[in-house]
């Protein structure tokens, strides 16, 4: 098991407020880890670091080894909190761009889970609903053969049908030595499938660990030690 | 279908009190395959590497065995299955006893009930 991510007192500051605070983390390959925290703790933030959409005010982000860039972005599949395709793109041409865009591209994975999700290659993004879009982004996300896959809040939007067949993607489709950081609030959807979570706050890592752990440790699902620990 | 798992609970011990209920209960046979560790993460719903966790778990208690090639099978042993499901057994008994003595009941008192309870499921048999 080796390290794919480390952030080394990474900060990042809008203005006077400070979105992330001396953050360190080290992820390794092979995992998958549940980016947990309340509202405004700095998970989008994060992510956006991970992916280049932001650069740090302080401290640095590396990617096996490397600055976010051309190499990393190769290898890191990215899933944003909001929609980024143009709405008047049908399925079949974001197939063809995300082809054209990504070496790692596996068309006959994403065209599987249209089908499975029962969505036509030939609608339009603007005539679907909002959950349908989410699984159209999910599916390209998860289509490519990357070594760490960022998705941010990847299943909010969708009904709990499709989110069990979507966390079963998820487990079906990455290799054993890829990462999935996910950032998401349905800790108790998504719970059994993580091996660590990271709970972070105000910008500030709080915990680290593994999720058999806090669960031996503590007695309770991830759920409910997030509620204990974040408590209002 | 998911495993029914509790999420307040190690999901690896659920995993193999799992296993070995099904090798009790005749659901696995000795000597039976056990599917990969990827299949079985699919069909209970968990991360490969717990399902990793409580197969090699197992495999350390001799209730299965890997054959490097061919994958994962059910041990051959009886007298070991055997044994497994009177722990099993033992360990249901005590947490009654232990349940019964918080309820008050006297030992005398449980032993009248579970003679009542043994028969009344005999009766209706």
């Amino acid at each position: 098991m080796s390290e794919l991510v480390t952030c080394k007192d990474l900060t990042k500051r809008f203005g006077n407020h400070t979105a992330l605070d001396h953050l360190n983390l080290s992820l390794d390959s092979g995992k998958i880890i549940g980016l947990l925290g309340p509202n405004g703790s700095g998970k989008t933030t994060l992510l956006k670091l991970l992916n280049g959409l932001l650069t740090p005010s302080e401290g640095e982000v590396l990617i096996a080894g490397n600055h976010p860039g051309i190499e990393t972005k190769r290898i890191v599949s990215y899933l944003p909190d909001k929609m980024y395709l143009g709405s008047w793109m049908r399925v079949s041409d974001l197939l063809t761009y995300y082809s054209d865009f990504f070496e790692d591209f596996d068309m006959s994975r994403a065209n599987a889970m249209l089908e499975s999700l029962k969505i036509s290659p030939k609608d339009r993004l603007k005539t679907m609903s909002k959950g349908t879009k989410e699984k159209v982004q999910l599916i390209l996300t998860m289509s490519r053969r990357a070594k760490l896959y960022c998705l941010d809040e990847p299943i909010a939007g969708v009904d709990p049908a499709a989110r069990d067949y979507i966390l079963s993607t998820i487990l079906n489709n990455y290799e054993p030595d890829a990462s999935i950081l996910i950032s998401t609030h349905l800790i108790s959807d998504v719970e059994n499938i993580l091996d660590e979570v990271i709970f972070i706050q105000e910008g500030q890592l709080k915990l680290h660990a593994s999720v058999e752990d806090i669960r031996m440790q503590e007695g309770e699902s991830i759920d409910s030690y997030f509620r204990e620990v974040f408590k209002c | 279908m998911p495993w029914n798992l509790d999420s307040s609970r190690p999901i690896y011990l659920q995993i193999i009190e799992r296993v070995q209920m099904d090798i009790i209960t005749g659901r696995y046979q000795p000597g039976d395959k056990l599917p990969s560790v990827r299949d079985l993460a699919q069909e209970a719903a968990v991360n490969p590497n717990t399902m990793q966790k409580a197969l090699s778990e197992l495999e350390r208690s001799g209730l299965i065995y890997s054959q490097r090639t061919s994958g994962r099978f059910i041990t051959e042993d009886k007298e070991l299955i055997h044994q497994m499901k009177k722990e099993l057994a033992a360990a249901e008994v005590s947490a009654f006893v232990a349940h019964m003595k918080q309820l008050g009941i006297t030992p005398e008192e449980i032993r009248q009930l579970l003679a009542e309870t043994i028969e009344e499921e005999e009766n209706h048999e």
